[in-house]
């Protein structure tokens, strides 16, 4: 697969209204904003970052850490720029403000959903949806951002792999925080996984890769500890982002 | 400090060998550094230079940022035993006025826009200094912006100019800039706008336009090779990424 990789300033097209994301247009001409990869479609031409912050958009569902009870609001780190801020009234049932570290308590993690951004930069988190839920077991590890499309795949085809192949629940947030819960040989294995594709993340052919990759890895794991593999309770785990469209866009 | 030479051109030729527009080697490392967002280490004839950029992250104090655009800040420090002479650690007049004008040189070019109320972070480090280290250092910080996934309306090359024994030289070593007649760093974008100009010294403005020419060649030099450093970083990858993937496998049955 030829991969153009781009440098900000290289022009990439001549026909400004094929500007995507990741291009702006100067003098008539659509040129690289980031360091990435190029991405032709017929309709836009888009660059792909190759790093980056994670900056909160509406709707976008994501793992938060909650660092401070305020008067009737949770602020919740949301591993970008800008703290969300999750409001009392977004707790399903009515709490009083007393009460408020009863239901979540700083260094809680969350699954949550970005509800609003304001022109200031206020993040507003929403917790009302059914999937949204306090994160009690398992484990959370952070990834760069902008690699968090591969790992979910082609409308979700990498995490269902993910989650066949390992037996474990995961949900991966869209700020590059990945929840993985299940027995700890499997998360240990699910965590090398997701390193592995987050190392490779730019190279063509990646699910096969981390087919191989498993593959490997599996065959001395299952010949060891055959039996507790077997006994791992199958976690059902919040379906993952895969309809959003962004996700859809950053692969391929 | 060395002493002054009696004759800076010899046989048509600088002290080091180099013709008049000629750069001294320049080495170029990505990311050399695990907890910065993006660095680059760079090597320019004998300096040395390390930086790196954080963010866009949260500013503090609260009242230093701006409701529309991110801050950017800037700072290029010389480590005290990157002269021959120790100096003193910490910011002096110099430091402070090229952490400016550097941070002047990057402002037009980041689109700050995107990420209102926060801050961008560049450190240059020179941990070994030989003529020319703020255009190393905003050579080495274009690069380490563009790592950090930085959005850019183009990387900045910078490179300077100078004029000793009355001939207009590109890229001053230690000598022609401590006994030169004029030094002119210049940083500019791809589309050639200057970014940064200053002038120490003397110059006609016959001799001047004649340096910015050579100036804007010297900088299209430096750009290509920060492209190259850039395109090949993951072309690297790419190629390890086959032996990686098969010694991970094997290794691992191994076990």
């Amino acid at each position: 697969m030829g991969k153009t990789i781009v440098v900000p300033g290289d022009i990439v097209s001549d026909n400004i209204k094929m500007s995507g994301s990741g291009t702006y247009v100067r003098d008539g001409e659509v040129c690289a904003a980031v360091y990435g990869i190029l991405n032709a479609g017929d309709r836009y031409i888009s660059v792909i970052p190759l790093a980056g912050k994670y900056i909160p958009h509406a709707n976008d569902r994501v793992i938060g850490i909650v660092t401070e009870v305020a008067y009737s609001n949770w602020i919740v780190d949301i591993n970008a720029p800008y703290e969300g801020v999750l409001h009392i009234s977004q707790y399903p049932q009515r709490i009083d403000v007393e009460n408020m570290s009863r239901y979540l308590k700083v260094g809680d993690c969350i699954l949550t959903m970005v509800k609003d951004v304001d022109a200031g930069m206020r993040v507003e988190l929403s917790f009302r949806d059914r999937e949204n839920r306090r994160l009690d077991d398992g484990r959370i590890i952070t990834i760069d951002p902008t690699k968090m499309p591969r790992v979910i795949g082609r409308s979700g085809s990498m995490i269902r792999l993910l989650k066949s192949e390992i037996g474990c629940g995961m949900f991966v947030g869209q700020n590059g925080r990945i929840w993985i819960n299940g027995n700890d040989d499997r998360i240990d294995l699910a965590i090398q996984t997701v390193k592995y594709i987050e190392d490779y993340a730019h190279t063509p052919g990646l699910t096969e890769r981390v087919q191989a990759f498993l593959k490997a890895k599996q065959k001395t794991r299952y010949g060891r500890t055959h039996e507790s593999a077997e006994s791992v309770e199958h976690v059902k785990s919040a379906e993952s982002t895969e309809g959003t469209d962004e996700v859809r866009n950053g692969n391929e | 400090m060395s002493e002054r030479p009696e004759r800076f051109i010899i046989d048509g030729k600088r002290l080091d060998g180099r013709s008049f527009d000629e750069l001294r080697p320049i080495k170029i490392e990505l990311s050399p550094l695990d907890r910065a967002d993006g660095s680059c280490y760079l090597e320019w004839g004998r300096n040395k230079v390390m930086a790196a950029v954080y963010g866009p992250r949260e500013l503090h104090p609260r009242h230093r940022q701006n409701m529309t655009r991110a801050v950017v800040q800037f700072r290029y420090n010389m480590a005290s035993f990157s002269v021959d002479d120790r100096i003193r650690p910490g910011h002096n007049r110099r430091s402070i006025e090229i952490s400016k004008v550097s941070r002047e040189a990057f402002e037009p070019v980041i689109f700050t826009k995107f990420f209102p109320k926060t801050a961008i972070d560049v450190f240059v480090e020179v941990l070994r200094a030989d003529a020319g280290t703020r255009t190393a250092g905003i050579n080495a910080a274009s690069l380490a912006l563009a790592d950090a996934g930085i959005p850019m309306r183009s990387l900045v090359s910078a490179c300077a100019v100078g004029k000793v024994d009355g001939e207009i030289v590109l890229d001053l070593m230690k000598e022609e800039d401590n006994y030169g007649e004029a030094d002119v760093p210049v940083a500019m974008t791809v589309g050639e706008e200057i970014t940064l100009l200053q002038m120490d010294g003397h110059l006609t403005p016959k001799e001047f336009y004649k340096a910015l020419e050579l100036a804007k060649s010297g900088c299209r030099q430096v750009y290509e090779l920060q492209r190259q450093a850039l395109v090949e970083k993951y072309n690297k990858d790419y190629s390890v990424d086959e032996d990686d993937a098969r010694s991970d496998a094997g290794g691992d049955s191994d076990e």
